[in-house]
């Protein structure tokens, strides 16, 4: 900025010459002077002040905006509506039709904090009239010990003995909130179910566990909170359920079996309608595991799961249809059954003697280990090896129950030609019967493979083929021609056209061979063959029928008639219509 | 004109204090009563699960068959079989029968 000066000389010597004064000027320019300073300090207040309204406007109108955002937002609940106290809260288990399998309960624990406590000695003698099981004198020392100051004493009690404790009327005596997890079905579907324990336990809250089954398996999802309102629906049909366990309990008691289990799934999807295993046990009180003896004694032992056995006839279905796939034979083709059939110093023999020949649904519907063995020579063992694969009965089974990490299949390592011969009449081969259903529910549904699941899962993609459209059919009528003049006549139901495979096989002896009187009689099958909605497989330990003279071990008499008498029962409840005799003649004469 | 200015913002002041103590009030008063309210769902969620395991249990197969049991006399059920279902075409219609008499 220039500054004028307030007396310039040039100015003041031409005012002087005309005789002007020279103050005049210096007062002008004084005033300009200030005039100009005054200007400047009025524009930096002015400036100043735009520059602070504008910094409280924007201060304002954040607040002012945040105020209005929070007030339009939608209401949300700022903590969630259960309070601390149920932090283990635990999701129900509902079956298929929404019916309660397993499900919480609030009951109260009891402890005793003895800083509290007048009369320890009176609460123990009380408490013991309360809980006869409870060991007084024991009680008696932990109450009156000046060292503890903390005793638990139950974990659960019922409602009348809470109130009982409470009339004690001991301070020291203190009732803590616990939740339970309840079975209201008893012993319907222990194995499935499992059981629950308790984790980790405060005063206040307890966390349980699943210690087995689907409660095991499935812990993290059902004590996500998350996920603690949305029940897990299991694919099993209680109703289901609960008349196959009746069917299978009355027969094993008639056939004076060691042990039974029964599998119904869904043709489609894999989906598991029943599992049962006998015998069972009650998970509100799961029995403490086995220390000693056989575990498949053992109620806790899941046999459906669990039993890998050797399977034995059940397992010609996989033998004839590779056959019938790979389009070796046909079911007319003629097979050699000249019996006995020697190789590599063994001998393969037949429960009958069929004759020199006989066609491939007749090796099927008599079930001659020979006409099969013939069967497995055409197939190959590296060709039978990889079916069996594809099929899953190599692998470990993926089920979601916490047992199934140690159902391991055992085959012989070297699959030679006699492997593979025993293998297809189901010697050498060893499976579970959950592997054995969803094999045959891809034989029956059309030749696609099912993943068993325990889930309710109705949205299953399909699996990969494994045998094709024609041969599941021709399967099916194979599996029909079994019922109808075969092994397994016992198991005809009116109306519901079952057909299936029988299978006797002998159990092996843990010291080496066979045992000669004792077998696993297992029936495989499904219903109604026309159109197969659901597969079924019926085992048992040892069974034996003695009505007879003679003690009858074979499937057809033991197994068959109990799991034709299941779907007589079970078929109306999962609302399947009948069909008529003609309509199932009909049906297998088209093709 | 100032003066009138100035009072009018001390009452804008007081005005707005009074609502803005209102507000919080009520508010903390709805919270307790949410808090009430939680309470009193939670226990009745609480008796709803007792109910329904109740339901469940007085439900079970082997309850309900034992019951079958006891009163095969009275009640004469027995299981499902597939000889009750029917044809639609088995059954008459004496409705229509009835109407027609009616108009003749």
């Amino acid at each position: 900025m220039i500054r004028i000066p307030l007396r310039p000389l040039a100015r003041i010597l031409d005012a002087r010459e005309q005789g002007e004064n020279p103050q005049l000027i210096e007062r002008e320019n004084l005033r300009l002077r200030t005039e100009q300073a005054r200007d400047t300090g009025r524009k930096r207040a002015e400036w100043r002040l735009i520059f602070l309204a504008a910094v409280f406007f924007a201060g304002y109108g954040v607040i002012g905006a945040r105020m209005g955002l929070l007030a339009a937002a939608p209401v949300v609940e700022t903590e969630p509506y259960q309070g601390e106290q149920i932090a283990d809260e635990r999701a129900d288990i509902l079956d298929r039709n929404g019916r309660i399998l397993a499900t919480n309960l609030v009951t109260n624990s009891l402890y005793a904090e003895l800083r509290y406590m007048i009369d320890g000695a009176r609460a123990a003698h009380e408490l013991a009239r309360i809980f006869p099981d409870l060991d007084e004198d024991r009680l008696t020392t932990r109450l009156t010990d000046p060292d503890r100051r903390f005793v638990w004493i139950r974990a659960r009690l019922s409602p009348e003995q809470a109130q009982e404790v409470h009339d004690i009327g001991e301070p020291g005596l203190l009732l803590g909130p616990r939740e339970m997890r309840l079975y209201p079905n008893g012993r319907l579907a222990a194995h499935v179910l499992g059981g629950a324990g308790y984790g980790q336990q405060g005063v206040t809250a307890a966390e349980i566990i699943g210690t087995a089954g689907i409660e095991y398996r499935m812990d993290t999802r059902l004590r996500d909170p998350d996920l603690a309102e949305l029940p897990l629906a299991l694919s099993l049909d209680l109703s289901v359920q609960g008349v196959v366990e009746e069917v299978l309990s009355s027969g094993i008691t008639m056939l004076n079996a060691r042990a039974g289990s029964t599998i119904i799934m869904d043709a489609a999807t894999g989906e598991i309608v029943a599992m049962a295993s006998l015998p069972d046990f009650d998970p509100n009180d799961r029995p403490a595991p086995p220390l000693e003896g056989d575990p498949a004694d053992h109620p806790l032992f899941n046999h459906a799961v669990q039993g890998v056995y050797e399977l034995g006839s059940v397992m010609k279905s996989f033998a004839v249809a590779q056959a019938l796939d790979l389009g070796l034979v046909t079911p007319g083709t003629m097979v050699d059954t000249r019996g006995p059939l020697r190789i590599a110093g063994f001998s393969i023999q037949d429960f009958h003697d069929y004759g020199a020949q006989n066609s491939v649904t007749d090796v099927f519907v008599h079930s001659s280990n020979i006409g099969t063995a013939r069967l497995a020579q055409m197939i190959g063992p590296d060709r039978q090896r990889e079916f069996l694969r594809s099929f899953g009965f190599l692998d470990p089974l993926s089920l979601e129950l916490s047992e199934v990490a140690r159902v391991i299949p055992q085959f012989p390592q070297r699959w030679g030609e006699l492997s593979s011969m025993t293998i297809s009449y189901g010697h050498g081969l060893a499976i579970s019967p959950v592997h054995l259903a969803a094999g045959y529910a891809a034989l029956v549904n059309g030749g696609l493979q099912v993943v068993p699941t325990i889930l309710r899962r109705p949205d299953t993609i399909p699996g990969t083929r494994l045998i094709s459209e024609q041969t599941s059919e021709t399967m099916r009528a194979l599996m029909r021609a079994v019922v109808v003049r075969g092994t397994a006549s016992m198991a005809e139901v009116e109306g519901y056209a079952v057909g299936g495979k029988t299978g006797t096989a002998d159990k092996p002896n843990p010291q080496g061979g066979y045992y000669e009187d004792r077998v696993v009689a297992t029936f495989a099958g499904a219903f109604p063959m026309t159109d197969p909605r659901y597969v079924i497989v019926v085992t048992m330990d040892e069974p034996s029928e003695t009505s007879g003279t003679e003690a009858r071990r074979t499937a057809g008499w033991t197994v068959v008639p109990v799991a034709a008498e299941m779907v007589r029962r079970i078929a109306p409840l999962m609302g399947m219509r009948p069909e008529s005799a003609a309509e199932i003649e009909a049906a297998f004469r088209l093709r | 004109m100032r003066g009138l200015f100035y009072v009018l913002s001390a009452f804008a002041v007081m005005g707005l204090a009074i609502w803005a103590y209102d507000q919080n009030d009520r508010t903390q008063r709805a919270m307790g009563s949410v808090r009430e309210l939680r309470r009193e769902i939670h226990s009745l969620r609480e008796s709803l699960g007792v109910q329904r395991a109740e339901w469940a249990y007085l439900n079970r197969p082997e309850r309900l068959r034992a019951l079958v049991d006891l009163n095969v006399a009275r009640l004469g059920l027995v299981p499902l079989t597939g000889q009750q279902f029917g044809q639609i075409d088995e059954i008459a219609y004496p409705m229509l029968l009835a109407v027609t008499e009616d108009a003749l």
